[in-house]
């Protein structure tokens, strides 16, 4: 699978090397409000949760994702605003928020392992 | 009233996924802005950050059990598919055969060799960029596997067993021998690559069979292959929650216990002397609705469970521990997002 390859500047984190990652596909130049976004090498794991972040944007008043073809590895990142704030800053800001979201949910996660009294640590279990 | 009601049913459609005879009611998510009148849905960070809490149930060697309280699915979700597809880890990718007169063939051998779990730390290697990209001691892991059978000289005459009478009947995972490279004697003195586990049964061997392998071990994750994967498995389930809408006494009491796991319903005393059930651990239940298939029960029970209550458990294959993997799998979320975002600012979109 050639499409599973990794990059620096992805933390060693497998991509197309040399690939497009992004594109858009706009269907009106003139109207930033809405477009298309295409995002290739992801899924649904970042297609549906980022979906959700763009959705709890107020000024947006669309947002769906798609995977157009089951053996074409991208999706599509449909976003459609009130005119306040275009696509592509709706799609930049769902990005940062989520980023946020998962930071919160890593520090806490590591601040809970590290009290150590407050959970059963069964027989064997290894900590770094 | 109605409108007291309709808040109640409301309320009980956001936080609730409501389980039915036949149906699971409205299961999506729906706190977007917009949904309802005079409320603000829309993304707090600050908000989040209060309600969210995780509650460590255990940890153990290879497994662990931790609630995430105040997510949505689309969150949880993203978690456990890189949990089993994107954390990655070090397994048997190139099989270099010398000599194999086993009765297994070579690709099934080879195929089975992969799925060996191989405790090599996979933050310390780089994956290998393509064919091209040559193997180094900082890509790639050898292992050797020789053995040969022959008959053991000193089998009593009755002896029945093949691991009596011969000698390497069986080929298991703690045969593979690593074959350090450069600089990984060093590097790895105190954590020695090795299987995970020591009795895999790979092969059988009989007297004169004989098998010569080299095995390189590269990085890789497991949308692209299972072996990569790991974790045996990653889940969550949504925490049950139990509601007796009218006192449930009398017989049809213990009746309604028995409709649940043990340990989920207890049948106690109420104020009248009269035996009632009451839910004490709502945790334990499978949620079987076996208790809406009795009529008499109907009308007096509501089974739910709370929407943003994922009870996650990982299980490690072994190469890195549970609570390691949680860690890498959110690093790699945000790694994702970062990635986007590098793409969409030099894409130019971003300044129309």
């Amino acid at each position: 699978m050639a499409m599973v390859e990794p990059t620096v500047d992805t933390h060693g984190f497998p991509f197309t090397e040399g690939a497009i990652k992004f594109e858009v596909i706009s269907t009106d130049e003139s109207d930033p409000s809405c477009a298309t976004f295409c995002v290739h090498d992801e899924d649904h794991t970042l297609g549906n949760s980022l979906r959700y972040m763009i959705m709890k944007n107020p000024a947006v008043q669309f947002c769906g994702y798609s995977i157009p073809h089951p053996s074409e590895f991208k999706i599509h990142i449909r976003i459609q605003t009130d005119g306040t704030m275009t696509a592509a800053k709706a799609l930049d800001k769902g990005l940062d928020d989520l980023m946020a979201l998962c930071q919160h949910v890593l520090e806490t996660f590591n601040a809970k392992v590290a009290a150590r009294d407050e959970y059963e640590i069964r027989e064997g279990a290894e900590f770094e | 009233m109605t409108a007291v009601h309709d808040q109640d049913a409301v309320n009980l459609m956001r936080t609730r996924v409501v389980l039915h005879k036949d149906r699971v009611a409205h299961p999506s998510s729906m706190d977007f802005p917009h949904t309802f009148p005079n409320e603000d849905l829309s993304w707090d960070l600050t908000k989040f950050k209060e309600n969210f809490r995780i509650v460590i149930g255990f940890i153990g060697k290879n497994d662990m059990e931790f609630d995430m309280i105040g997510v949505d699915a689309a969150i949880a979700n993203a978690f456990r598919r890189i949990l089993i597809g994107e954390v990655p880890t070090m397994a048997i990718e190139k099989v270099y055969i010398m000599n194999n007169t086993s009765i297994m063939h070579d690709e099934i051998l080879a195929q089975r060799l992969g799925l060996i779990p191989i405790k090599a730390d996979p933050r310390l290697f780089d994956f290998r960029r393509g064919a091209d990209d040559p193997p180094t001691d900082l890509n790639t892991v050898v292992l050797k596997l020789k053995i040969q059978c022959s008959k053991n000289p000193n089998a009593p005459p009755m002896a029945a067993l093949p691991s009596d009478k011969f000698i390497n009947s069986s080929v298991l995972s703690s045969h593979l021998q690593w074959d350090p490279q450069g600089e990984q004697a060093e590097k790895f003195k105190n954590d020695p690559i090795r299987p995970v586990i020591d009795d895999i049964l790979i092969t059988k061997l009989r007297p004169g069979q004989e098998i010569d392998m080299e095995l390189h071990c590269q990085k890789g994750i497991g949308k692209e292959h299972a072996k990569w994967s790991p974790v045996a498995t990653a889940s969550y389930r949504l925490l049950p929650d139990i509601q007796i809408l009218e006192p449930i006494t009398g017989d049809s009491a213990y009746k309604f216990q028995k409709c649940f796991p043990k340990g989920v319903v207890e049948v106690e005393q109420n104020d009248s002397g009269e035996p009632e059930a009451k839910v004490v651990n709502p945790r334990k239940d499978t949620v079987s609705r076996e208790v809406l298939r009795h009529a008499e029960f109907e009308k007096k029970v509501r089974l739910t469970r709370v929407r943003d209550h994922f009870i996650f458990s990982i299980e490690s294959t072994g190469i890195l521990p549970p609570q390691v993997l949680f860690v890498e799998a959110a690093q790699i979320l945000i790694n994702k997002c970062k990635v986007v975002k590098a793409a969409l600012h030099s894409s130019g979109a971003y300044f129309l």
